[in-house]
């Protein structure tokens, strides 16, 4: 871990006019970086929004408060010590699933999936908490043993992921289930699963899709035939994918230039400014633009993963690895199925689509992230000054 | 370690996505920005105005009136009955405005728009106007639907447009008749579709994903159908029509000089209108099914036996040949014997005429006078005679449905019958009996090309052309056809001398018109034959019916100096030509040279 002590030592060596406000966002346990690149994000979403929601104030007032409790719940969770995250883990994932299987039994039905739960004045989706236990559980669980782990206990985690999975997978909501899935998955390579082992699971995995295309709802199986030719039904399920690869398409190197897009403001796009947004965004803003919030999201994604190898306990390595790897499924599935490389599945596009319940989820995953950097740079600089 | 790999795999996975942008944003950028442009801008096709028609006069025969029409995009409604059923709240639909919608609906591809209201009253489009908001995928569009004033006063000529077919379809070109609905389909307006249709504009027009226009990007507007000029003079169609009266028949005047078409009537008619957007299967029975055939143009398509109208000509035929002269008097009975024929070929007057020269023969409409100029001429020569003014071919008007006729010769009957020829029937066609058809039309032909003294014009509807780049009216010229050359132009005389005896004298056959007319007519009584008599019966009018009395035939030209009007009358199964075909002509002759104002004019300005 000395390799990683200089690079640690930096955050130190701010220059006398800065060192204010770095003191500041020391004291509020954030990290410069990743707050500068998350509010770059958030104002470029805000801006795409305001065009793909057709030039409406009214829906931007609606996701800026949205992004600014999202931000509340990064300043309040970034102040909880990474110590506490740790203990609550397995209380959370215990709360979680009673939760998910209330979800099952009492849960409200919404466009055909039953994914909410009513609490009265808060309408609450369970499986969205679920992306943050899940990792937190499996960080907990290899915290206090000796890694790498045996066989068995990589078992044991991932029966602890598949259980959730299987849950919001019934509900059915594949797009929740599969970055849950995801992220469980990351903890538990980052814990050290041997490259034999992932091998054979990878190879299992593929043996094993046409039992998952079995179990799959007919809609699933529709949309994974559609993103594979999506021209055999242009006017049907295959209209999202033909009309946003157009939008992206048509964009070209520079962009149609914003609130220009015709496949946009014509009403062409279909969910523009949900889950397609990122059709909005390359139709008008082209290439260019496009690789730009490419390297916006790739620096998020970093500086996560810069964090959980800088850490100096496993917990955090795990869970940070895993939030900003999971982080990273979001754009990149969300991208992938607007862009027709993947089956459209409900994934929005990180801090951009319109949407409360994800803003609140990633925030407090960064919340979470900035807690634990907080912590270790503390622990750094104790050790430093002994 | 683990955490290197991962963030190079996330490295690896950015990169795939920029190479995906860049294969659609760059490597195929053409092909998506093509189809990005389908999608917002859509081709209108903007059909041209059709052209107008006008009579001599002015006076409108067929125009454009706005017309509109309450559409459904049954893709673009969520709930159809339930729409249908909104709709029915604020506007009158019937039930077969609904069946007819349904079934359009049904027959349609996807996508398609189907009429359900046509017609529509300013007074519902506004009430729809106001309430558009509430239906997703209704629209008005107008429309514009062809009209024809008149009715069925000048249906036969005009004739009408309908809604193009399939078959049609097949044989329009698709660039010129794109958003076009309609089409000629009888008369002038089938004619003259070329010219009345123009050219069809377009317009770039910027739609949204529910195809709802936008703005127009750019257009090029439509070059409107010329309009037409006929030679018809409503006023005298007024006349020849009520002259007609409830009797079926047909009048036609021709200005001899230009061969334009004064008049044609065809009774009994029908109202044009009703075909122009579909006329209903009830409608279209009782026009089909009426034993008096108003659908059917006599004037054009009609063929009669032309009985003795025929006479003038035949007249000329044997002066021509030489076989007669006008000072040959011969002995007219009762009866005509050809040598060695016991068979008697009677004459219309059961006492005969006595002893008649041509004058006489005409005059009298002396029978067997004619009976000894045919069997002396024979049918070829009388064949080859008739056919140079025109019998048995088709004069080459510019309408739709013109019959032939026939002029019959021992070819002919050796083609169409496989007999040979027999001396009787040569007597029979000697007095425009037997074989021999002609249509009103053809005989108001050869009666302006005997006013004009053998200088043959071809007849026609078009009196002046607009021009569709300066708009102005251009008057079309006389297309004459030939002239016919006589050995004698005196012989000219020696014919329509008599005819003009025919009204004049006192013993003439149609004096009845002619003794206080102010101008000298030249014409000619005929009756045909509808039903053959026996050699020994007598034909007695209130014997017979109605269906088998005679058609009562009359041609004639006037000023017989100067003519400058050639008329045919037939009256269906009206006996008699010189009591009730040569009145009708009186009175059309009466209002062309003595009451209508010569308000010529170049174009309807």
């Amino acid at each position: 871990m000395t390799r990683l002590g200089s690079t640690g030592r930096s955050g130190y060596s701010h220059p006398p006019v800065a060192a204010g406000s770095g003191a500041l966002i020391r004291l509020l346990r954030l990290d410069i970086p990743l707050v500068a690149a998350l509010s770059t994000l958030a104002a470029l979403g805000l801006v795409i929004l305001y065009s793909a929601g057709g030039a409406h104030f009214e829906l931007i007032t609606r996701q800026g408060s949205r992004l600014a409790i999202g931000l509340g719940v990064m300043l309040l969770v970034a102040q909880i010590p990474a110590r506490n995250l740790r203990t609550w883990s397995p209380w959370l994932y215990l709360a979680g699933m009673i939760l998910l299987a209330a979800v099952m039994f009492f849960g409200e039905v919404s466009k055909g999936a039953q994914r909410w739960l009513n609490l009265g004045l808060l309408r609450f989706q369970p499986s969205e908490l679920m992306k943050l236990v899940v990792p937190m559980m499996i960080a907990w669980y290899f915290a206090g043993r000796p890694l790498p782990p045996r066989y068995w206990q990589v078992a044991l985690a991932m029966l602890m992921v598949a259980t959730p999975v299987m849950f919001i997978a019934e509900q059915p909501d594949l797009g929740t289930a599969l970055l849950v899935g995801s992220a469980g998955a990351f903890a538990i390579f980052l814990a050290g699963v041997s490259w034999r082992l992932l091998a054979a699971m990878c190879l299992s995995g593929l043996a094993c899709a046409p039992l998952l295309w079995h179990f799959m709802r007919d809609y699933q199986r529709q949309r994974i035939l559609t993103m594979l030719s999506p021209e055999n039904d242009p006017l049907g399920a295959g209209y999202h994918i033909i009309q946003s690869k157009i939008a992206i398409g048509s964009g070209g190197l520079y962009g149609k230039g914003w609130l220009n897009g015709t496949q946009s403001q014509l009403d062409f796009l279909p969910e523009r400014h949900t889950d397609f947004i990122f059709a909005v965004f390359g139709e008008e803003w082209g290439f260019m633009g496009v690789m730009l919030l490419l390297l916006i999201y790739a620096s998020i994604v970093w500086r996560g993963l810069f964090i959980a190898v800088g850490s100096l306990d496993t917990y955090t390595r795990l869970l940070a690895g895993s939030l900003s790897l999971s982080f990273f499924v979001y754009v990149f599935v969300n991208i992938s199925m607007v862009s027709g490389l993947l089956p459209v599945v409900g994934v929005p596009l990180p801090l951009i689509s319109y949407g409360g319940t994800s803003v609140v989820t990633l925030m407090a995953a960064f919340g979470m992230l900035m807690s634990m950097h907080s912590d270790t740079r503390h622990a750094r600089a104790r050790a430093h000054t002994h | 370690m683990r955490a290197a790999v991962a963030a190079l795999a996330t490295f690896v996975l950015l990169a795939v996505l920029a190479g995906r942008m860049a294969f659609l944003q760059i490597t195929n950028h053409d092909h998506f920005q093509t189809l990005s442009q389908d999608n917002r801008i859509k081709l209108i096709a903007v059909p041209p105005p059709r052209g107008l028609i006008y009579d001599r006069n002015g006076v409108v025969l067929a125009e454009n009136l706005p017309s509109y029409t309450l559409e459904i995009t049954p893709s673009q409604v969520s709930d159809l009955p339930a729409t249908l059923a909104r709709l029915a709240e604020i506007l009158p639909l019937s039930d077969s405005d609904l069946s007819r919608f349904q079934t359009t609906v049904r027959r349609q591809e996807q996508f398609q728009t189907a009429p359900l209201l046509l017609n529509m009253s300013a007074r519902h489009v506004a009430s729809f106007a106001i309430n558009r908001h509430l239906f997703a995928g209704v629209d008005i569009a107008a429309h514009s639907s062809r009209r024809y004033p008149a009715g069925d006063l000048a249906a036969h000529a005009v004739g009408y447009v309908g809604r193009i077919n399939e078959a049609e379809l097949g044989q329009l070109d698709p660039n010129m008749y794109s958003g076009t609905s309609h089409i000629g389909k009888l008369g002038v307006e089938k004619y003259y579709e070329a010219r009345l249709h123009g050219e069809p504009g377009f317009q770039h027009v910027e739609i949204n994903a529910q195809g709802r226009p936008l703005r127009v990007l750019d257009q090029q507007l439509p070059i409107p159908g010329a309009d037409l000029v006929l030679s018809l003079d409503m006023g005298l169609q007024r006349v020849a029509t009520e002259a007609l009266g409830d009797a079926n028949g047909t009048v036609i005047a021709i200005e001899p000089a230009t061969g334009e078409v004064l008049a044609m009537v065809s009774k009994p008619a029908y109202d044009p209108n009703m075909f122009v957007n579909g006329i209903s299967y009830a409608d279209y029975d009782l026009l089909r099914d009426d034993p008096r055939r108003p659908l059917f143009n006599r004037a054009l398509t009609g063929q009669y036996p032309p009985g003795s109208t025929i006479k003038p000509f035949m007249g000329l035929a044997g002066l021509d040949y030489g076989v007669t002269q006008a000072d040959r008097t011969i002995w007219a009975g009762p009866y005509y014997q050809l040598p060695g024929d016991s068979r008697h070929y009677r004459d219309w007057k059961p006492e005969g005429h006595g002893l008649v020269n041509l004058e006489l023969a005409i005059m009298r409409s002396a029978d067997v006078y004619f009976y000894d100029l045919a069997h002396r001429l024979g049918i070829d020569r009388m064949h080859d005679f008739l056919t140079r003014f025109g019998l048995g071919r088709v004069t080459g008007l510019d309408s739709t449905g013109e019959a032939a006729g026939v002029m019959p010769s021992s070819a002919w009957k050796l083609a169409a019958r496989g007999q040979v020829w027999f001396p009787g029937e040569t007597l029979s066609a000697g007095i425009g009996q037997g074989y021999m058809l002609v249509t009103p039309l053809q005989l108001a032909a050869t009666t302006a090309t005997l006013a004009m003294r053998g200088i043959h014009v071809r007849p026609r509807f078009l009196h002046a052309l607009q021009n569709i780049d300066t708009g102005a009216f251009r008057a079309i010229e006389p297309e004459v056809t030939g002239a016919i050359e006589l050995h004698d132009a005196a012989f000219w005389d020696q014919v329509i001398g008599p005819m003009v005896e025919v009204t004049r004298n006192p013993r003439g056959t149609a004096y009845s018109i002619g003794q206080d007319a102010p101008y000298a007519i030249a014409g000619k009584t005929g009756t045909a034959q509808v039903f053959g008599i026996a050699q020994n019966e007598e034909y007695d009018e209130t014997m017979i019916a109605v269906e088998l009395r005679d058609h009562a035939l009359f041609i004639a030209f006037a000023p017989a100096e100067a003519p400058r009007i050639a008329i045919a009358v037939i009256v269906e199964n009206g006996g008699g030509g010189g009591r009730v075909a040569a009145p009708i002509a009186r009175k059309v002759l009466d209002y062309h040279l003595l009451e209508s104002a010569p308000m010529f004019m170049a174009g309807p300005r």
